[in-house]
């Protein structure tokens, strides 16, 4: 009788076992999925061309990606010229000055911010700005995926000012040097790696954004004149070509997915090395 | 009187010392970013309200239960765009909450040391991949796959059932469902394990001294310490279930109907403002979709805030345990 029963009970542990292993085999599919076919696919419609050449109408062979490739460059940058430097100044107030009522405050709205969804940011920046200057252009597309970066970035920032021991910050203070150089030259440079992952991060995230862009990027077919123009971006193209109906714009989505998977794959893996050095230490 | 005199200009001087410092300068400037973030919400909130302004007055509590959506006529109800999001994300959760929680439980107690970081580091990449190529994936793989595999077999055995009857594209709310689950089992399975992760171990060591199973330990020590933050984790899975945009509407057909069945066509609510907002060129119409936005925004605000405050305060209270 106690026999059965723990054997039963041996039984249903194996199961739950099996069962969670199983569901991390499930969820590996659609990754593997997704990278086979990218690669695949993607590969094959990718040569010198495809990667600095213009789109072409679905009709003519060839054609290309470069504007895309461009206008993402120019995005992320823009992105980063506003997300960075709100995202770390804010950081750094929330590790150094943060402890209080106001900086629980901040972090808890940083933390919600991150989950609410990329398009509402995007239709936001669309109300506040491309109606307002009646056009769409890199500029908007900037600030939206700067906003989008901001509680990333802020977050990641306080995390690892945080970790920065304290008695870094005594010694120099204790050299006589003032708080804001202390955190300025010191801190910040101790916490240097943790920060600068986190804008890796955070650009691996915008990166792949699309719904922000529609509203603001908008998307071209030529080269980037000008910030006050629409522009074009690998996302946008790779939405544009996939529900075309025409077979090699179709292609050439497969390939512009493969840019932009592996530019965003590269981040990811450059993080999980730079992290693990730090850690060792 | 000279002596008052002197101490008032002291007290001044010091005061403006004080404000010249680069101490004080800088704290102020961090301080004012911090203040940028908390005003963010409520900058979104007052443009997106004030643009909807329209619409809102127009069709007041009744654009909620509105089932037409006509443009050509001025009439705009976000009921069929209101279910469209609700269901594919309550389809998703289905779909990946219990392998969430299978991957947290392999990943928190059960999996070898050396398998730990690995995978985890796989599952995180689930959620790198942009949606756009999920998108892609989706309707050139996946569609296909379920139109020919998944809903015959579906409609062979569970046929009865008004959910799965109707024209089998492959493309419509089962599809939705399907890619919304696959991008929301990393946000689920990372915060729980993390949550898991969080509950003392001391909790497990009591469960193993009394010769439970890893099962019973699981089920005793870990779910019942970190219920809290496994429900926030699953929250905060569907506020992204519920925004996220570019991979449903590519696959889920986009038609604004309301049906029972889980094979027809539907329409999300971020889909129909993605796709129609070049079209709406009339006051009214882009009012309306504006306003849809606000939903959506106010909706997962509150279900962010609501699986954060969960999450906190689980993790707030093993802190205090473990000291």
């Amino acid at each position: 009788m106690i026999h059965k029963r723990i054997t039963k009970r041996k039984i249903i542990d194996k199961l739950v076992f099996f069962l969670s292993s199983l569901s991390v085999i499930i969820a590996m599919i659609p990754l593997a999925g997704v990278l086979i076919f990218v690669a695949s696919k993607g590969l094959s419609a990718i040569n010198l061309e495809f990667l600095i050449s213009l789109p072409k109408p679905p009709d003519e062979i060839g054609g290309g990606i470069g504007n895309a490739i461009q206008g993402t460059l120019i995005l992320i940058g823009l992105a980063s010229m506003i997300g960075i430097p709100i995202g770390v100044l804010a950081g750094i107030y929330l590790a150094e000055y943060g402890d209080n009522r106001f900086g629980s405050l901040v972090r808890f709205m940083a933390d919600v911010l991150s989950g609410v969804p990329s398009i509402i940011m995007g239709l936001f920046v669309y109300v506040a700005v491309v109606l307002t200057t009646r056009s769409f252009s890199a500029l908007s597309g900037g600030i939206a995926l700067g906003i989008i970066m901001i509680p990333i970035i802020t977050r990641t920032t306080e995390e690892s000012v945080k970790l920065v021991p304290n008695s870094i910050r005594e010694a120099s203070m204790a050299l006589g040097i003032r708080r804001w150089k202390t955190i300025l030259f010191i801190v910040l440079s101790t916490a240097k790696s943790g920060i600068i992952t986190g804008i890796m991060l955070s650009i691996a995230r915008i990166a792949g954004e699309t719904a922000p862009l529609l509203f603001t990027a908008f998307g071209s077919d030529v080269w980037a004149t000008g910030l006050n123009k629409p522009i074009s971006a690998l996302p946008l193209i790779i939405y544009r070509y996939a529900i075309s109906p025409y077979a090699n714009w179709q292609a050439q989505a497969w390939g512009a997915a493969f840019i932009l998977v592996s530019f965003v794959l590269l981040l990811n893996i450059g993080v999980r090395y730079i992290s693990r050095e730090r850690y060792k230490k | 009187m000279p002596h008052s005199f002197f101490l008032f200009r002291k007290i001044k001087l010091k005061k403006i010392k004080r404000i010249l410092s680069g101490d004080f300068i800088f704290k102020n400037i961090t301080l004012i970013f911090a203040l940028f973030v908390l005003s963010l919400a409520i900058l979104v909130f007052y443009e997106l309200y004030s643009r909807s302004q329209l619409s809102i007055n127009k069709f007041g509590l009744g654009f909620l239960f509105g089932r037409e959506w006509d443009p050509v006529q001025g009439i705009f109800g976000a009921l069929p765009f209101i279910y469209g999001t609700v269901t594919s994300s309550i389809i998703a959760l289905m779909i990946a909450v219990p392998i969430s929680l299978g991957i947290a439980i392999y990943l928190s107690e059960l999996a070898p040391g050396y398998l730990r970081s690995p995978l985890s580091f796989m599952v995180e990449l689930l959620a790198a991949v942009p949606s756009v190529v999920y998108g892609l994936w989706g309707l050139f793989v996946m569609v296909p796959w379920i139109r020919d595999y998944l809903q015959p077999f579906l409609e062979s055995i569970l046929g009865f059932l008004p959910f799965f009857q109707g024209p089998k594209f492959g493309i419509g709310m089962l599809a939705g469902g399907i890619i919304l689950a696959i991008m929301i089992i990393p946000t689920i399975s990372a915060v729980s394990r993390e949550v898991m992760l969080a509950v003392p171990n001391a909790q497990r060591e009591a469960a193993f001294a009394i010769g439970a199973t890893r099962w019973e330990m699981i089920r005793v020590s870990v779910f019942k310490y970190a219920k809290t933050g496994i429900i926030g984790a699953i929250l905060l899975g569907l506020g992204r279930a519920l925004g996220e945009t570019m991979a449903v509407i590519m696959v889920i057909g986009n038609r604004p109907n309301i049906s029972l069945s889980l094979f027809e066509p539907a329409y999300t609510m971020s889909g129909v403002i993605a796709s129609e907002y070049v079209e709406a060129t009339q006051e009214l119409y882009l009012s309306a979709l504006i306003e849809i936005g606000l939903l959506l925004f106010i909706i997962t605000l509150l279900m962010n805030i609501f699986a954060r405050l969960l999450v906190w305060r689980m993790m707030k209270i093993f802190r205090g345990a473990k000291e």
